[in-house]
């Protein structure tokens, strides 16, 4: 029984693209081998929007909160490594989960008393909040953030040992062990009591309340390991640059993961994966046009959102589903 | 106390640029329910047609209509291109995605946004620019002890009046009433015989082009135009909506130029670096203690 339930688990992970996976994976392992440093960066970088996507996809995917300041989680993870590094010397590593929490007790702290609004409002206070965060940052409370120019001289990723992460392959496999580890945690979340609370919560909230489901315990759920997530990207991030300055975490960059998460499909994780791909390597391809680049990116995501709103790879509904009933309008007046 | 009124009618002033952009996004969200990100850029836009107006073609208009001549012809032009311009972006970038849903709108919104922004970077170019200097003679006035130039009242004077135009347009006509009762029940509204893409075109040509006379009235106040602005002025519009109620017509009005008010305060009193933060934490609190925003009405939920 237990090993049913296991395989069919694998199959769930895998589905039907089983041998795609493998490839995929074969493909990352022998990618940074094959090219320049600077193509590994790239590839760096789609790490760190694949988490951001990630964390962001549990509160915007699977709950379906409006958050439009997820760069404040963010922000914070990534202050937290840069102050706590430069002034302590603490490891980067071990400020890995430091930064985590930090992130995530500043997401329980300021979203428990708006929890309770709904779509847009709560996305307003969302920027509200991300917007103040970032403020607070330039302006330089108690001289730890250093204002507009930020703080730099973040070391390397270590544990404090001889082991540093410092050559470009190394940043790499760091931040996709990271993504992976993250990946195969949200899905066994996905299948978990608490994913299904997520999801009912998302598509009705009141019916979800009315069968015991405690919303407000689910949704600050949601919200404190999207912003844990984000604090780790901002943790990689952070060592990874050396520095952190404010304009990093604008609000554009809360949009910029709004869109990952859309542009792949709402609550699905290879979505998310396609979705940080196309924000991250999109400008890196179209490099060439110069100017012209931004253009055509917004260009694309309209067109995108034309021919596959739902995004480019949704989430399958899993378990029966009673279609008939729910006619297309009424679920598109929830939204 | 003399501080004090100054400071209250240079937050009237910022208030009233809020006020305007806030319309339009008020006006969008309440019959389309779409944050629509491109209104900011709709602002930028007016902004820099106006720019290049009165900068290459206010000659030939001033020399025969006088100075306001070629104000109001800059206004004008910008205006009827903007809302040009925002009747293309709900053919091409809106009215496909409907069907799909909000959020889908959403993120097309953002790309019109990210499209507009970097037209204007394309045309214009990367840099500041600069609106020509004293259009309004610089006169300053003084009553008791109370400074104020000749362009605020100026720029005061025509944001009432368009907002008292619109607050006319929207409580007292047909159109008016026709937009208050498509953003109260769509449905409804199109079985009592009203044209529902009557209505999204007049909106959005409305919109827009009161955001492109604000963008030009803000490039005489603070003389320095950037093609990212409107993300700012944008959010903090949006902020307005919402701290009025959104949907809410009067609401976004009164949201704007309270929201100007108290960051202009929050800057006298707090300190200029935090007055943002000021703005939100108020925005915040608004919320937490009234969810729909100052003016707006409690909704019943829908089960």
């Amino acid at each position: 029984m237990i090993e049913e339930t296991k395989r069919m688990g694998m199959e769930r992970f895998f589905g039907s693209y089983q041998s795609l996976f493998f490839i995929t994976m074969t493909l990352f392992i022998i990618y940074p081998f094959m090219v320049s440093d600077y193509y590994i960066d790239v590839a760096f970088f789609f790490g760190i929007y694949a988490l951001l996507g990630l964390s962001l996809n549990i509160v915007l995917g699977e709950v379906g909160l409006f958050d439009l300041g997820h760069a404040g989680f963010y922000a914070i993870g990534a202050y937290t490594t840069a102050i706590l590094n430069t002034k302590f010397g603490v490891p980067i590593l071990i400020l890995l989960p430091v930064s985590a929490l930090a992130a995530a007790l500043f997401a329980y702290l300021v979203c428990s008393p708006i929890i309770h609004l709904r779509g847009d409002y709560l996305c307003i206070v969302t920027i509200g909040m991300g917007e103040i965060v970032r403020i607070a940052l330039i302006n330089n409370p108690f001289d730890l953030t250093g204002g507009p120019n930020g703080v730099y001289g973040i070391d390397f990723p270590s544990l404090g040992g001889p082991f540093v992460i410092d050559s470009s392959i190394e940043y790499y496999f760091l931040i996709w062990l990271v993504v992976a580890l993250s990946i195969y945690g949200l899905i066994r979340l996905q299948h978990s009591h608490i994913g299904r609370a997520w999801n009912y919560i998302r598509e009705d909230e009141v019916a979800a309340g009315a069968s015991g489901v405690d919303v407000r315990h689910y949704k600050l759920l949601a919200f404190v390991l999207g912003a844990a997530l984000a604090g780790v990207a901002g943790n990689i991030y952070a060592s990874k640059l050396m520095c952190v300055s404010p304009e990093s975490f604008s609000f554009w960059e809360s949009c910029l993961m709004f869109c990952i998460v859309l542009i792949g499909g709402m609550g699905s994780i290879p979505g998310v994966l396609i979705g940080a791909a196309f924000i991250s390597l999109f400008p890196e391809i179209f490099r060439p046009f110069a100017m012209y680049r931004m253009l055509i990116f917004g260009t694309v995501m309209i067109l995108m959102m034309m021919f596959r709103p739902g995004g480019a790879w949704p989430r399958k509904r899993s378990g029966i589903e009673f279609t008939s009933f729910l006619t297309r309008k009424d679920r598109r007046r929830d939204g | 106390m003399e501080v004090f009124l100054e400071q209250f009618i240079n937050g009237l002033t910022i208030g009233s640029f809020y006020a305007l952009i806030a319309l339009g996004y008020s006006m969008v969200y309440g019959i389309l329910k779409l944050i629509n990100f491109a209104h900011g850029d709709f602002f930028t836009l007016g902004s820099y047609v106006g720019y290049t107006v009165l900068v290459f073609g206010s000659a030939v208009v001033t020399t025969h209509f006088g100075l306001w001549g070629g104000l109001i012809a800059a206004m004008i032009v910008a205006a009827a291109c903007v809302a040009f311009m925002g009747v293309v972006v709900e053919r091409a970038a809106y009215r496909p995605i409907y069907p799909a849903g909000r959020l889908p709108a959403v993120v097309s919104a953002l790309g019109a946004s990210i499209f507009i922004q970097n037209t204007i970077m394309v045309i214009w170019g990367p840099r500041y620019q600069a609106y020509p200097a004293s259009l309004i003679p610089n006169i300053h006035i003084q009553i008791g002890g109370l400074h104020i130039t000749m362009l605020q009242i100026v720029i005061l004077a025509m944001s009432f009046m368009l907002l008292g135009i619109l607050y006319w347009i929207i409580q007292k006509t047909t159109f008016g009433a026709a937009i208050r009762a498509t953003a109260l029940d769509k449905d409804t509204a199109s079985l009592m015989g009203i044209d529902f893409n009557k209505v999204i075109f007049f909106i959005f040509t409305l919109g827009p082009a009161l955001g492109a006379i604000t963008g030009v009235m803000v490039g005489m106040y603070y003389r320095q135009i950037s093609f990212t602005m409107g993300w700012n002025y944008g959010l903090k519009a949006f902020t307005a909506t919402i701290l009025g109620g959104i949907g809410n017509l009067p609401g976004a009005m009164f949201g704007g130029l309270i929201l100007g008010v108290l960051e202009m305060f929050g800057a006298a009193y707090i300190s200029a670096a935090w007055k943002d933060v000021f703005v939100f934490l108020i925005l915040i609190l608004v919320l937490i203690f009234r969810p729909t925003g100052l003016f707006g009405e409690k909704v019943a939920e829908k089960v």
